[in-house]
């Protein structure tokens, strides 16, 4: 079998002396670790232009990098909603909006803001349910890597899988959050020196952006759309048959920049961490916000390959391997063209850039899932009142324990692939209202434990209800959707399913939020709700900082800036 | 902060630019076929390296002020 990709000694130089430096960082950190605060939150000590990098790399763990350039070449320019729309505003929102709440109230976590705003059950809930999600994510990055390994190197799945949880083990081991953190910023400067050559000999081999618009303008048509799809993003959302996503604006705008993206950024503690060990309110707040400004720019770095790859593969220059079913995988966009274009030594640094991005997702997961379970599960529920040097002798255990259940997942996932997808199915419901929870927790002071429990309850059913009565157009019924018997309604593309699940569920827990609540007491007095909730919180005098300091005035930059691409691209 | 990420950030990088930009200095043309005839290793190298030293020379920057 011919491997898409062949390094030479520069590279694999470059990927060894990469592995030491993590291994490094680690090992440097690790005097720095005294106390359970210093291995969760990083002694809540970060700077903000390291925090805002981390919250950045985090998310971008392998699957965004290799999916958007999939995405790119599949859907063209309007990829770029999953950034513009789909992204900033609700990064910029956290910072502006919720991060004095979370920051301020020192909650350790975000299931820990929801006992000390809502209640135990509530809490209990949403710990549970993220503590087994971040795990399995965790598993699913780690069989990603391996099996790409195997195809594009013909690496043994096993020792793959081996080595990379191994020096992810060490280096949190080691270091904890503080490990993760400084990892994740070297991994973004990876991802950034390693694409750009990419993205830009992609788009000189292309003519330049008006030739690849011409060349686009071919892939549209072949494919029965208007010419334009692949290079305007707003101009074919009209109706869901006249762009390849199959959806339509109101969809896209409430679906995925609505309820999805605000309910990912604001809510996932996994990024919200990153900002939680800023080491200042300050520095808290504006940690989306630094991070913002790489996120808008992404787009160039990883969606621009995958259209070049597409005008590519029109023209018959470049071929992708094929799924079984005969279609390309387009999954290898980012794979092949690394191969296709970067000569020995740029290939080494792009490619240990993809390396990279697997570990720090699965670290990310990893440093999550080990605070959650060490402070909501095992300090609530198994062993409270005992010594911080315990917990954090605990939170160690947690990541063997938590990287060995994530090789576990990843067998699973090599073998009962429809598992993996069942559980995320189910993660996507639970998720899917949480950001309804937050938004009447943190602005409407009436809230109470009995409402947000019911309410997250009421959405998770929703998503599963209105997942289970339709169905993406061609899919038969089963993991798609349709299985509760009848299908009330066909969407043109999963995508569409997916953005409308989101609605429903959120809606679905907003209303049950809001009368459960008017219909229980409150749990809560509002002297214990004092910086919680925004009415009760008293507004701290700005602080005199310069104007590039104040997130308002960042925020309103970001959102300026994004607003004009959005135009641009339109 | 008795540690900072800018140090390991300037050496990583410094390393990989040199690296990258002796590679593209003693290397054969016909290996930059494929990247249009460029000899992106020596270009990107210099720049990787540029990265590097100025990551270095803020940490000693700011290691020489009290």
């Amino acid at each position: 079998m011919i491997h898409p990709i062949e390094l030479h000694g520069i590279d694999k130089a470059i990927l060894l002396i990469y592995f030491l430096f993590v291994l490094g960082i680690g090992w440097a950190v690790k005097r720095r670790v005294r106390g359970s605060t210093d291995f969760f939150l990083s002694g809540r000590s970060i700077p903000a232009w390291i925090a805002g990098l981390a919250f950045l790399s985090a998310n971008l763990g392998a699957q965004e990098v290799i999916g958007m350039a999939a995405s790119g070449a599949q859907y063209g320019i309007a990829t770029s909603h999953f950034y513009w729309i789909g992204a900033i505003p609700a990064m910029v929102f956290l910072g502006v909006f919720m991060m004095p709440f979370y920051y301020g109230s020192r909650a350790r976590s975000v299931p820990e803001y929801l006992r000390l705003r809502f209640d135990e059950k509530t809490r209990g809930f949403n710990a549970i349910s993220f503590a087994v999600m971040t795990i399995f994510s965790s598993g699913i990055s780690l069989y990603a890597l391996a099996k790409l390994l195997e195809v594009l190197l013909g690496w043994n799945f096993n020792f793959s899988i081996g080595v990379s949880a191994a020096v992810v083990l060490v280096y949190i081991f080691l270091g904890g959050l503080t490990s993760a953190i400084y990892n994740e910023v070297l991994q973004f400067f990876m991802i950034v020196f390693g694409f750009a050559p990419l993205a830009w000999l992609g788009l000189r081999d292309a003519g330049g952006w008006a030739a690849l618009k011409t060349r686009l303008n071919a892939v549209a048509v072949a494919q029965h759309f208007a010419p334009g799809t692949w290079t305007q993003s707003w101009r074919h959302m009209g109706s869901p048959g006249a762009n390849p996503m199959g959806v339509e604006w109101f969809g896209l705008a409430m679906g995925l920049g609505f309820v999805l993206s605000f309910g990912y950024w604001c809510t996932d503690f996994l990024v919200v961490q990153r900002a939680m060990a800023a080491d200042s309110m300050s520095a808290a707040r504006r940690t989306p916000l630094v991070a913002a400004f790489p996120k808008m720019l992404f787009p160039f770095l990883v969606i621009l390959p995958g259209m070049v790859a597409i005008a590519l593969i029109q023209e018959g220059r470049l071929a992708l391997p094929a799924n079984p079913d005969g279609s390309h995988n387009f999954n290898m966009v980012i794979p092949v063209m690394l191969g296709h274009y970067l000569p020995p030594g740029l290939l080494g640094l792009g490619f240990t850039a993809l390396m990279a991005s697997f570990m720090s997702g699965m670290a990310g997961n990893v440093t999550a899932f080990n605070t959650v379970w060490t402070y909501d599960i095992y300090q609530s529920y198994f062993a409270p009142g005992r010594s911080d040097a315990h917990y954090l002798g605990m939170g160690r255990l947690a990541t063997v324990f938590g990287v060995l259940v994530s090789v576990a997942a990843a067998y699973l996932a090599a073998r009962y692939n429809n598992i993996m997808n069942l559980l995320q199915l189910v993660f996507a419901f639970v998720n899917a209202p949480l950001f309804a929870t937050f938004l009447l927790g943190m602005f409407w002071r009436r809230a109470n434990g009995h409402g947000a429990f019911v309410g997250l309850v009421l959405g998770t059913g929703a998503a599963a209800l209105h997942h289970g009565l339709t169905l993406p157009a061609g899919e038969p019924a089963g993991l798609k959707g349709g299985w509760l018997g009848g299908v009330l309604h066909t969407y043109p593309s999963e995508m569409a399913q997916n953005f409308w699940t989101a609605i429903f569920a959120w809606s679905v827990c907003l209303v049950g939020t809001l009368l459960v609540s008017l219909a229980t007491a409150p749990n809560k007095s509002d002297p214990e709700l004092a910086g919680l909730v925004y009415s009760l919180t008293p507004r701290p005098a700005p602080a005199p900082e310069p104007w590039y300091k104040r997130p308002v005035v960042l925020g309103v930059i970001v959102l300026s800036a994004t607003l004009m691409l959005n135009l641009i691209f339109a | 902060m008795n540690f900072d990420l800018r140090l390991p950030l300037g050496l990583i990088f410094s390393l990989f630019g040199a690296m990258l930009v002796i590679h593209g200095a003693l290397s054969d043309r016909a290996e930059y076929a494929r990247a249009l005839g460029l000899n992106v290793d020596l270009g990107w190298g210099a720049v990787v390296f540029a990265f590097g030293l100025a990551m270095l020379f803020l940490a000693f920057r700011a290691r020489r002020k009290p």
